[in-house]
Formats: C-alpha cells, structure tokens, sequence
C-alpha cells in the first residue's frame, strides 16, 4: 500500500494511508505480559486471536463463541472470571494482564459488538476475582 | 567477596540439596544402566494377545495417536474405523508445501507457494533420541530419518538491547562465559574461599578441570590469544600458503568481557541446546515431518472416513455411538457405531462436544487450556546464511518476538533456494499478539525483526506462509497446556476407561506437544482397552 501511495505521489494520500497503517498495527509487547492498555488495543491484539475482529467468533471443529450481543456479558463477573481463569478452549489470558488491563478489556467487550452494559468493571472487581 | 553468615548458612544448604539431587541422579543413571527405568516408556511393539473376537473400535481423530490405535487393532484383530475433521490424515504431524492451501480460523486463506521441496513444518518439526516409541514407528514404516540440528554453533544469540543490536555467535558467547565463570571460581578456590566445601584433593582436579571447561592459562586467566581462539573461533582463521598476501597466520579475536555478557543477558540462549528434550542427535523425516503421517496413512487411509466433524459421543451397555456432520455436504449428519471407542480429539474441542462419560472425566476434558503458538515459513531466493555466513542448520535466539530463526537441516550447502522459520513462538504475550494478525502482517512483522539479524533478508525474500494454532480450525490452540496442579486433580480421571470409551493424544500423556507423547498415550489406552475387551 505505501509503494502505491509513493507511486501516486499525493501527500494527502500518503499520509491517509500511513495514518491509516497506523492505527491498524498490530503490538507486540516487549515482555512476556500484555503491554497493550486501551480496551481496543487489548481486544484487537488479544482477543481477536480468537474472537476476531468484530467479535463474531469463529467455528471448525469446535468453535470461538461470539461476543456479539452475548447476554452472558450482562454481569462482568462471568467474564472477568473466564478472562482470569480461562475455560475450555480459552486460555487464561488475564494472568498475563494487570486488574487494570483486565478491568478495561471486559468493560471494552461489554460496550461493544452490540452489546452496551453500562456498569464498568473495576480493578478492584478483577483483584477479587483473581 | 564479604558474606554475612546467614548467606554462608544457606549457600551450604543449597550445595546439600544439590549433593542430594546428584545422587538420586546416580542412582537412576544407575537404574537406567539395569534396565528398570527405561526412557520414554516405550517397550517394544506392542503385543495385544488374545482374540477380540470380532470388537470394533471406532477411532476419533487420525492424527498420530489414532492412526497408531487403528494400525494396532486392526493387527490384533479388530474392525476399526476412523473419523478424521480434516479432509488428510496426520493432524499436527504436517508439513506444509508449494500448492497447498491453508484456511485458518477467520477465514484467511493461505496459498503456499514454495517451491518444490521446500517445506515448513507448523506443529512438531524435531524428535529427540529418546522418543523411543515415535523412533520405532519410524523404523516400521520405513521413514526415512536425518539429524536435525539443533545446536549450532555459528548460529547467533541475539538481543536488541545489547551489542547495538548485533547478533553474536554462539560459540562466542559459550566460550567466553563459560571461561570467565571459570576463571572466577579458580580465583575462589586459590584464595581458599571453598576450603569448607571441597576436600583439598578435589580442589586441585577442580583447578585442572576449570583450566580445560574454561580454557584457563597457566595462571588461570580467561584471555584473548591462540588458546581461546581454538574455541570460540578467531577473528582471521588460519589460512594457506601467503593467504593471498594478507596473511595466512590465524588471528585471535577480542573475548567479550563477562559484565557485557551478563548484562545482554544472551547467556539465556545457551540452556535452549543443554535440555535434555533438545540434546544431540535430534531428528527430523526427510523430506519434513509429514512424511511420518503419511505412512501411517498409507497403513491405515482406508480405514478413514475424512471431512467428519463429531458432534456428539453416546454409549450404552452395549457400544458407542457418534454423530458427526459430513463438512463437505454441511447440514448433513450421519453416525457410526461400535463397540468401543478411542477417542483422540483435543481436548479443546472435545470439551465442547457432548460426551456421555462421566463426572470425573468430564471434568478433565474441561481443565487443560491449550497452548498458543505461532510459526512462520520465509523462502528466500538463495540460502544466504550458509553463502554469507556459513550457518548450517541450527537455530539463532532473539529476544524479539519472533524469538528464534530456525535454519533448514538439510540440502545443505547447495546453491539452490531455502525456507528458515523465521518465528516460533510459545505462548506469552507475543504468541496472542502474532495470532491476531492477519497472514500478511505476520510476515511483514517477521520480516522487520529478521532484518536486525539478517540484513539480506528483504533482498532476498520471495514468499511465506504462517500457521497460528489457535487459529487452526482441527485444534483451536497447539497442545494441552497443563498445570501441575491441573495433573493432580485431573489427569488419572482423563486417562481412565470410562465405559466403552478412552481417550488418548499428546493430552493424555506426561510429554505434552511432543508426538512422543500422543503415541505412549496411544498405546498405553489400547493396551488397556484391549485387556478390559478380552475380560468381556
């Protein structure tokens, strides 16, 4: 994309598109834990592995349940506790997480894909759970 | 070096404790040498004796641990059929080659477009020496095996954050920590400071041994010269005749000093070749490691239903019975029944499938998480780290995402093109980071980080291929990720017989992710299953 913009040779363009680019680069933190703290920065770095990109999960053999207006997110304890601990399939992907981190993931996911549970999950919530 | 007493106190303890684990050592070692512990569990083929009497066994899964469980019963007699999700045989023993097309969880799809010959293996790409059980198979089926280098010592340590970013050589970094640690415990044991803990005979043998481990002086110094150079390499090799009139005598080069290489913390590298899992020879099939489930395939293939996903798992007095859903007619359901049944499906998947076992095993179908892992194949135009810098096989370390840059153990030396894994992760934050990438992002990031080892890498490149196992549609993650806490609780429940049905895979096994494990599970679940078949 960017040697088409050079090609083109428009700087409005270029800049759109690395502007763009930008906002769509993946993270790769530098420790072993998640560096990412923004809901959709954690979501699209980690959660999206599996949920993909509109939280609409996937299937194969078995599958990834969609986020989409999912009623089990209408308390947040269900799913700080499956973020914490894992289930099944899903690894505990909190433990490489910070209450904070966790807190604003699940409180991301509860606001988005349709669904719009308004009570924050807090990181004292999370500690607890924990 | 001040010590106050409590440390002095512990540091004896701890030294104990290793007295301690050194001799249960030898006394395995020497066990081992009597034959009662054996490694890897594997005692020869096994000899299911006895008539089934015509038993059926429906096998779930033809990865390695179902197509060893199809390929022993039906030799001892039983009617075996087998359904597989995928539409090949193998599972995770796969290889990846040009024309194949991979769709992952998502829906993006892969075309490989290596060129013939070239491979990536996604899953299990080395089988240690002691994985008696896969080795043995091998033999059996006539798998062609050749030495997979793990260690090499011209491959590199690398750190972005030491030595501005350059790699070092392992031999380098081995050599030369290895000698500064001796030259210190030498200076230790002169001074006397280890009169409390080594007799005064060992203490000379332990000066001698240091001198050869850390290629020590006479005055038990670790420094640049001729000596060291032996080891770690020299910065001119030697040369013949007037070296082209620059000389043909060797040049020694400069030794890394001990605070550079404790700080670049590079020395972590160096216990990924000293694990046992990891030690010389290691093997791989020629040709990749997908050649081992095709010839299981080629044993078992008839037996095989392919594009079956299970749905649901019943039993009764009398037999099991599956429902499974034919994926390339979707909508379509149909069944299969026998009298027992093995069943191999990950435990990520099974968990949430309907199984009638129960409580205790339900349980444990539920409590193993799987793994993330990531790899990615890079083909490059010509195999520039053997041209540029005669790096043969072996793998290079970073502290970059992509973690290790793994060089093809074969065709070496030829002029033609090569395929490096350029990216192995294993779980960590990283490994979720790369899975929810798209394809091409994997690769552009792989590319990036690549550069700073090998700057021919953009030149060079022609095309790659990455699978992320939590995307994988037949496995939903790499490989049972236990806890020990996890075992404790639920393991004996996940192995026992429930019923008509056993479970078996790398799940079920003390070797998680390595097919050594699949196949002691295997075995070890029809050997049962077989005695529990002849009691009637």
């Amino acid at each position: 994309m960017r040697a088409m913009a050079r090609g083109m040779g428009t700087l409005v363009l270029a800049l759109l598109v690395a502007a763009d680019a930008l906002a769509a680069d993946p993270i790769l933190s530098p420790g072993f834990r998640f560096s990412e703290q923004t809901g959709e920065a954690l979501y699209t770095n980690v959660c999206q592995a599996c949920h993909m990109a509109n939280g609409e999960g996937a299937t194969g053999a078995g599958r990834y349940p969609s986020l989409v207006k999912n009623p089990k997110l209408e308390t947040g304890d269900y799913a700080t506790y499956v973020v914490l601990h894992g289930q099944k399939a899903m690894p505990a992907v909190g433990r490489l997480m910070t209450d904070e981190q966790v807190a604003t993931v699940v409180t991301y996911i509860r606001t988005h894909f349709g669904n719009d549970y308004k009570d924050p999950v807090r990181a004292e919530d999370v500690k607890k759970a924990r | 070096m001040p010590t106050d007493e409590p440390t002095a106190t512990s540091r004896r303890d701890l030294l104990k404790l290793i007295g301690l684990t050194a001799g249960s050592a030898a006394l395995y070692q020497a066990m081992t040498s009597l034959g009662y512990a054996a490694e890897s569990g594997y005692k020869g083929p096994i000899k299911l004796e006895g008539d089934p009497k015509g038993a059926s066994v429906l096998i779930l899964g033809a990865g390695l641990a179902g197509m060893v469980a199809a390929l022993e019963l039906r030799h001892a007699g039983y009617k075996v059929k087998m359904l597989e999700f995928n539409n090949r045989a193998g599972g995770r023993n796969w290889s990846l080659r040009g024309g194949d097309s991979y769709t992952e969880l998502g829906g993006a799809t892969q075309k490989c477009e290596f060129d013939a010959g070239l491979y990536l293996n996604p899953g299990p790409w080395r089988i240690p020496y002691h994985h008696n059980g896969l080795l043995d198979y091998c033999k059996r089926l006539g798998v062609k095996l050749e030495p997979f280098q793990q260690l090499n010592h011209n491959a590199y340590l690398h750190s972005s954050k030491a030595f501005d970013g350059r790699p070092r050589r392992i031999r380098e970094i081995k050599t030369d920590f290895q000698g500064h640690v001796s030259e210190l415990l030498a200076k230790v044991t002169q001074k006397g400071q280890l009169d409390e803990l080594v007799s005064r005979e060992d203490r000379e043998v332990l000066l001698q041994a240091l001198r050869w481990w850390g290629v020590l002086d006479k005055d038990y110094a670790y420094k640049a010269g001729p000596l060291t150079a032996e080891f770690r390499g020299y910065a001119r090799d030697p040369g013949g005749g007037l070296g082209g009139g620059l000389g043909a005598e060797p040049v020694p080069g400069e030794v890394i000093g001990l605070g550079d290489i404790l700080q670049s913390r590079l020395w972590r590298g160096l216990s990924s070749f000293a694990a046992y899992e990891f030690q010389t020879t290691m093997f791989q099939p020629v040709g990749g490691m997908g050649r081992i489930g095709d010839a299981f395939a080629r044993e078992v293939g008839d037996l095989i239903t392919y594009n079956a996903k299970v749905t649901r798992i019943a039993q009764n007095e009398k037999s099991v019975t599956v429902a499974y859903e034919d994926t390339a007619h979707p909508g379509t359901t149909h069944e299969a029944s026998a009298d027992w049944c093995v069943c191999t499906i990950p435990l990520s998947i099974l968990s949430q499938i309907e199984i009638q076992v129960g409580e205790p095993m339900l349980d444990a179908i539920a409590a193993v998480p799987y793994a993330s892992s990531v790899k990615i194949g890079l083909q490059f135009k010509r195999r520039f780290w053997e041209e540029d810098e005669q790096i043969f096989g072996g793998i290079s370390y970073t502290n970059l995402p992509i973690r290790q840059i793994s060089y093809p153990s074969t065709d070496y030396n030829t002029t033609g093109k090569g395929v490096l894994l350029g990216c192995y992760t294993w779980n960590g934050a990283n490994s979720f980071e790369f899975t929810a990438m798209t394809p091409q992002q994997r690769i552009e990031h792989a590319l990036d980080q690549g550069m700073q080892i090998h700057p021919q890498y953009r030149r060079e490149f022609e095309t790659g291929i990455s699978v992320a196992w939590h995307r994988s549609p037949f496995t939903l993650g790499c490989a049972g990720d236990w806890t020990d806490e996890a075992r404790k609780q639920h393991y004996d429940s996940l192995c026992q017989i429930d019923g008509r049905i056993v479970l078996a895979g790398e799940h079920a096994s003390y070797i998680p992710a390595w097919q050594e494990g699949a196949i002691l599970s295997s075995l070890d679940a029809i050997g049962r299953l077989h005695k529990r078949v002849l009691q009637g």
